[in-house]
């Protein structure tokens, strides 16, 4: 019961984690129909931004004690910093294409992503060497059931996305900017007609996806530490699955990115617990077969009646 | 019996002769790799002779993958694992054969011999393997429209990566694979660590061997009525589906072939020399680069694959020490203005620009002591990007090379002259 507990609680912080990437693929695919290949870049961006700023404001050191307004300041600027980056990406690379070719589009993604990868590298960025996150966050056990450790970096974690996910349903669902974006989903040109100003809807939208992934990048190097160089295959790795979980909500839709983050964060964890860790991409990856089997629009996804 | 019909039968040529015409090609191609093996096997330039192997090797998938993704527009990102599959396959059937067969792993017999047919049997069985594994993948798959193809074989090139690393260590003597069996020893392939020990036959001879059947097969296969139904397929599914082309029934024809084609290539890979066949080295970021080569050379474009393929294996080479591009921007553009078509200004043009280009960055890093080399995977995905802004459709579009410039022009015109 335990291990039960403990591992349904890691599962939904790591999945909170997945939830927040996905939704940036997710509303990218919503609006463009392209797969962001590029997006898991941002996300390492955001947590190698939030490393670089609070080592330059001194809290790296072994003996600093961080205020406890470094976390969110470190936050607020690794989002500012990846909005903007998304948002020059969109219109460096994407924009020129956007009546091209969808596969175009998807090759100029891997394209920047491969950029931003080993730009990322170059010693005068962030180098090529590993590098240990300072925790910003105090490591305390804040309370114990049974055996299992509710860890403040957990509930901060967990509960920042939280508050992330539910302030972009508010704005998606119920500001105007949200109305523009789901017009735009639903049909470009009709939107433009209606008098939306598509590429502005298009650039809030990378801005959006960027922001959420880098918060997910600062909560995920507060959780692990240890950061991998950018080019680094485990960063890909994190970047896919948080694509499949897209896919499994139903690509394209906000609520179902988050769910099918928290099913693959619950799903990869009880795997590992429980069967074999070793194996639990293999986990992720056969659930992702297995939905797209029964039910291809993924699990909120509604089918679209193709019209000749 | 009409005039017309008279005529065409005097005109078909007999059976041996339409035999010997369809060998042809197949000869040359034969021909080609061998004076290619012979040639550089008198030179002796081991550096040149990998990167051309490399070239080879990609050109096959590059190919084969053009008959998924450019002649019926689906999207498959699994390439690599497919070859995975294959080169596994004929890795371990060559390595552990030669083990039984004659008590060590390394190489047996000269040019030709024993040693270098077990291989090619291996290559052949890895790719019926990796034909069948494509099978399953597609089957399901292609019913979808969409991405969806993309996002299967995505998650299938992962869970081969994965499953491959949990097998066990290689086995090194004959006692030992023996002793242990067939399936013990079928699922021992080094692991996360990669299989060692694979016998070196990946030679210029076998591989340009290889790609000319590939080029031979991608090529009749495009001009022949399947050829047809794979392009109304990319051109238009609901069209093609109304016109009686069985979609579903193609798409996975093509995507079988291709798969059989990578695992051929990864069976290449496998047995190349210096190489470690390793998970991590087929996962998706090689799914990606064939990919790229596909939609670089062209929607379905097979000369514009070849070209694609040579291009982005030798480039990253290239960046590492960049040659003076001027020579070949002064061949370009006395080749454009000879024969370029009427917008030979703007061609002119670009080649003049895109030299200087280079040329400035080659000069400005001498000057500031940079050493390109560090930079070159930037450089890579910059002009990745520049391509696809600046010519989206890809280097030949969706034409072949011979069906572009000046020949294109005369066979046009041959063509219309022909036509009554």
């Amino acid at each position: 019961m335990t291990k039960f507990l403990q591992t349904l609680m890691d599962g939904m912080a790591v999945g909170s984690l997945y939830a927040l990437i996905a939704l940036g693929y997710t509303m990218v695919y919503g609006i463009l129909k392209f797969i962001n290949f590029a997006h898991s870049d941002i996300f390492v961006l955001g947590a190698w931004i939030s490393f670089t700023v609070a080592s330059m404001l001194g809290w790296a050191a072994a003996d600093a004690h961080a205020p406890v307004w470094a976390g969110p300041l470190v936050l607020l600027t690794a989002m500012a910093a990846c909005g903007l980056v998304g948002f020059t990406v969109e219109r460096l690379a994407y924009k020129p294409l956007r009546r091209a070719p969808r596969l175009n589009v998807l090759i100029t993604a891997i394209g920047v992503s491969l950029f931003l990868q080993n730009f990322g590298q170059l010693p005068f960025v962030f180098g090529a060497q590993p590098q240990r996150m300072p925790s910003l966050v105090a490591d305390r056990v804040l309370a114990s059931f049974s055996g299992v450790q509710v860890r403040l970096v957990d509930v901060i974690g967990a509960g920042s996305a939280v508050a992330l996910m539910v302030a972009l349903e508010w704005l998606v669902f119920h500001s105007k900017m949200g109305r523009a974006m789901r017009a735009v989903s639903y049909s470009t040109s009709v939107a433009s007609l209606m008098g939306i100003n598509v590429d502005r809807v298009i650039s809030f939208t990378f801005v959006l996806g960027s922001a959420l992934a880098a918060a997910a990048g600062f909560l995920y190097a507060m959780k692990y530490p240890g950061l991998n160089q950018p080019a680094h295959t485990t960063w890909v790795l994190l970047g896919l699955k948080a694509f499949v979980a897209a896919v499994i909500g139903g690509i394209g839709n906000i609520r179902g990115a988050m769910l099918g983050g928290f099913l693959i964060g619950g799903i990869e964890l009880f795997g590992a617990a429980y069967l074999s860790p070793q194996l639990r991409d293999v986990y992720v990856f056969a659930l992702l077969i297995l939905v797209l089997l029964v039910k291809p629009t993924g699990l909120v996804g509604k089918a679209v009646v193709e019209k000749v | 019996m009409t005039l017309d019909q008279r005529r065409a039968a005097e005109l078909a040529p007999s059976r041996a002769v339409a035999a010997l015409r369809s060998a042809a090609p197949l000869a040359v191609g034969l021909g080609l790799a061998l004076a290619l093996h012979l040639g550089l096997d008198a030179s002796d330039l081991p550096f040149h002779t990998k990167v051309l192997v490399d070239v080879g090797i990609n050109v096959i998938l590059a190919v084969s993958l053009t008959m998924v993704n450019g002649f019926t527009g689906q999207f498959s990102v699994g390439h690599a694992a497919f070859m995975a599959v294959g080169g596994y396959t004929a890795g371990a059937l060559t390595y552990y054969s030669s083990l039984l067969l004659w008590d060590s792993g390394d190489q047996h017999g000269g040019f030709l011999g024993a040693g270098e047919w077990l291989f090619v049997g291996s290559c052949i069985v890895g790719g019926l393997v990796a034909a069948a594994a494509g099978y399953v993948v597609g089957l399901p798959s292609l019913r979808l429209r969409g991405d969806y193809l993309a996002i299967v074989t995505l998650g299938f090139g992962e869970i081969v990566r994965v499953i491959l690393q949990q097998t066990g260590n290689v086995k090194f003597t004959a006692d030992e694979v023996r002793e242990a069996g067939f399936l013990d020893t079928a699922t021992s392939l080094g692991g996360a660590l990669g299989f060692t020990g694979v016998p070196t036959y990946s030679s210029i001879f076998w591989v340009y061997a290889f790609v000319a059947i590939t080029l031979l097969v991608a090529h009749r296969l495009k001009f022949s009525t399947y050829g047809r139904a794979f392009l109304s397929i990319r051109e238009d599914e609901i069209a093609a589906e109304a016109m009686g082309v069985r979609t579903t029934r193609y798409k996975v024809l093509a995507f079988v072939l291709a798969a059989g084609f990578a695992g051929i290539a990864g069976g290449m890979f496998a047995h190349q020399s210096g190489a470690t066949l390793n998970p991590r080295e087929l996962g998706f970021q090689k799914s990606f680069d064939v990919v790229t080569m596909v939609v670089l050379g062209g929607m379905g474009s097979i000369s514009g694959a070849v070209a694609a393929a040579a291009i982005l294996t030798i480039l990253p080479e290239l960046l590492r020490d960049l040659p003076h591009v001027w020579p070949a921007g002064v061949l370009v553009l006395a080749l454009g203005l000879a024969f370029g078509g009427p917008k030979r200004a703007r061609f002119a043009l670009w080649t003049v620009g895109v030299t200087a280009a280079i040329e400035a960055i080659r000069f400005g890093a001498r000057r500031l002591g940079v050493n390109l080399a560090d930079y070159r995977l930037i450089f890579y995905a910059l002009s990745l990007i520049l391509m696809m802004i600046l010519r989206p459709q890809g280097i030949f579009g969706v034409r072949e090379a011979w069906e572009i410039g000046p020949i294109g022009r005369i066979l046009a015109r041959r063509a219309r002259r022909a036509a009554p």
